[in-house]
């Protein structure tokens, strides 16, 4: 299930520092496999945010190298954000389309496959609804289907989930693995919630504070992420031993 | 979006359904009393005091003026609309224009910006006099009089419109390598419409006090003048009937242009923008 395949993302040494004087990022080390599900987790100002920007191609490091297998950023890279971020003149359909047609595909010519998308995300009735008509979790699944319709090799998510609630949160979950293993994607995640990131990834960064850091990588190594893993003693004891990482981080800094 | 309302299950909704057919139909009626009202009471004033007609005429004088000027103060009426909207036009165009050329080149906005405050603070009275030396064409004169000063707020509102767009959206076009113009053309621009709309509004009432002060200063005779003109000649006369039935259509045009952009924002808007949705309570 995890690092299996090649190297999707090299980071070598990556930092970044704001201002030439706030540290945000120290020497991060990562390198995410073909099919990986990866968990950056730390409490905020750890950079956990920072490397995905970097790794979105949105600022340069200061010091180190982003590696891509291929040379360049690909520029079909997925991204989700915190907030669903749609155009709220556009419909959900013309929303899902905005990557391709960035491309200069028409819109007719891939309607097929922007459905596609809003069929994986659960969303096919709502293809001609406008943003504000929709609840916040089915505001995320449009954006969800957004970052998707290109079939992307990789996926950058920064704490897409953080602002719903607890249920629709769940239900995301299982619905993102889903998808992830129908498109065969790579995610990374960022998040603040241990219970998010043990549910979620193969393998989960611990990052700590001031300056921003990976402390450590922890793997996760379950066969099936459904309801009984949720409430296994397996599943408790991941919980634990990440939350133990954390606190250690938390006190290092 | 009216829903056609349901047979009312309770007295609670009976109540609340009675309410809101109450208030829509409050929402015209108050205004359209107090305006009679105020009428009625200028007629009041005028008949208790036995005021002059050439002093204050009666309501009912200027409408029967404007019955019999109506040949005269109708084409007045309609060149004074045209140039109106001739010059609202122009704005959009100069406004709209300047406003993408400025957030496309912080040079060009270095250089220009200036010369737009500068037009924007200088009184038009004070202007009108040069535009007239140096501009010979009569149409001419009022357009530029009329732009200069409705096309501020358009230029200043879609400025804003265009700088203000959702920064996660513009990260989202630059991982996506969108280019400046797709940009614009996909993300700015309807960024900007709501504030361009706004613009609008503000300037749809400014060109026609530009297009009424540069015909005071120019003063157009003949066929092609328009309703400005018409009460400067009528006060020579001491018509002063003829000036309230001018100055009435002067204020219609005004609340045409202003009805047409609503008409115009709500178009655009209502489908999606938080302006012009009216929200369930």
């Amino acid at each position: 299930m995890s690092g299996e395949g090649a190297a999707v993302l090299q980071m070598q040494g990556v930092t970044k520092v704001f201002n030439g004087q706030v540290m945000a990022l120290q020497a991060m080390n990562l390198t995410v496999n073909e099919g990986d599900f990866i968990s950056l987790l730390g409490p905020s100002g750890c950079g956990k945010s920072t490397a995905l920007r970097l790794m979105a191609g949105l600022m340069p490091p200061t010091q180190g190298r982003i590696l891509w297998p291929g040379g360049q950023r690909p520029g079909d890279l997925g991204v989700v954000f915190q907030e669903p971020t749609l155009m709220p003149w556009a419909t959900v359909e013309k929303n899902v389309w905005l990557p391709l047609r960035l491309r200069g595909e028409s819109f007719a010519s891939v309607k097929d496959r922007v459905h596609e998308a809003l069929a994986l995300v659960g969303l096919d009735g709502f293809a001609a609804a406008y943003p504000r008509e929709l609840s916040g979790g089915m505001k995320m699944r449009v954006s969800i289907a957004r970052a998707m319709v290109t079939r992307p090799r990789l996926i950058l998510m920064d704490e897409p989930f953080a602002a719903l609630d607890e249920i629709t949160r769940q239900k995301l979950n299982d619905d993102l693995l889903a998808m992830k293993a129908q498109i065969g994607c790579t995610v990374i995640f960022v998040t603040h919630s241990v219970f998010e990131s043990v549910f979620l990834s193969d393998r989960i960064v611990v990052m700590a504070a001031r300056p921003g850091r990976v402390v450590q990588e922890i793997a996760v190594p379950a066969a099936t992420r459904d309801l009984a893993f949720r409430t296994s003693a397996e599943y408790a004891a991941l919980t634990r031993d990440v939350s133990g990482a954390l606190g250690h981080a938390m006190e290092a800094a | 979006m009216v829903l056609e309302t349901a047979t009312p299950v309770d007295s609670d909704e009976l109540a609340r359904a009675q309410i809101a057919r109450r208030d829509r139909i409050m929402r015209w009626l108050i205004p359209a009393l107090a305006v009679v009202a105020s009428i009625g009471a200028w007629a009041l004033y005028v008949w208790a005091y036995d005021i002059p007609h050439y002093q204050l005429p009666s309501p009912a004088r200027v409408a029967n003026q404007l019955l019999v000027d109506w040949q005269m103060l109708g084409v007045a009426l309609w060149v004074t609309l045209k140039i109106t909207a001739m010059a609202l036009g122009v704005a959009v165009l100069g406004g709209v224009g300047l406003a993408i050329l400025f957030n496309q080149s912080s040079t060009a906005e270095r250089i220009f910006l200036p010369y737009a405050v500068i037009l924007q603070v200088t009184p038009l009275i004070a202007l009108a006099p040069l535009i007239f030396l140096y501009v010979e064409a009569p149409l001419a004169r009022v357009l530029i009089c009329a732009w200069i000063v409705a096309f501020f707020p358009i230029l200043s509102n879609t400025t804003l419109g265009l700088k203000s767009t959702d920064h996660n959206l513009t990260d989202l076009f630059q991982i996506y390598r969108a280019s400046r113009w797709q940009r614009l053309i996909h993300l700015q621009l309807p960024w900007a419409l709501p504030y361009f709309l706004g613009g609008l509004r503000i300037a749809g009432g400014l060109s026609l006090v530009g297009a009424i002060v540069a015909e005071y200063v120019v003063g157009i005779s003949g066929t092609s003048s328009g309703l400005a003109f018409r009460i400067l000649e009528a006060s020579y006369r001491l018509n002063v009937p003829r000036m309230f039935a001018a100055m009435i259509l002067v204020a219609v045009v005004g609340v045409l242009i202003y009805a047409a952009t609503s008409a115009l924002s709500w178009a655009l808007l209502h489908k999606w923008h938080e302006s012009a949705i009216r929200r369930e309570r």
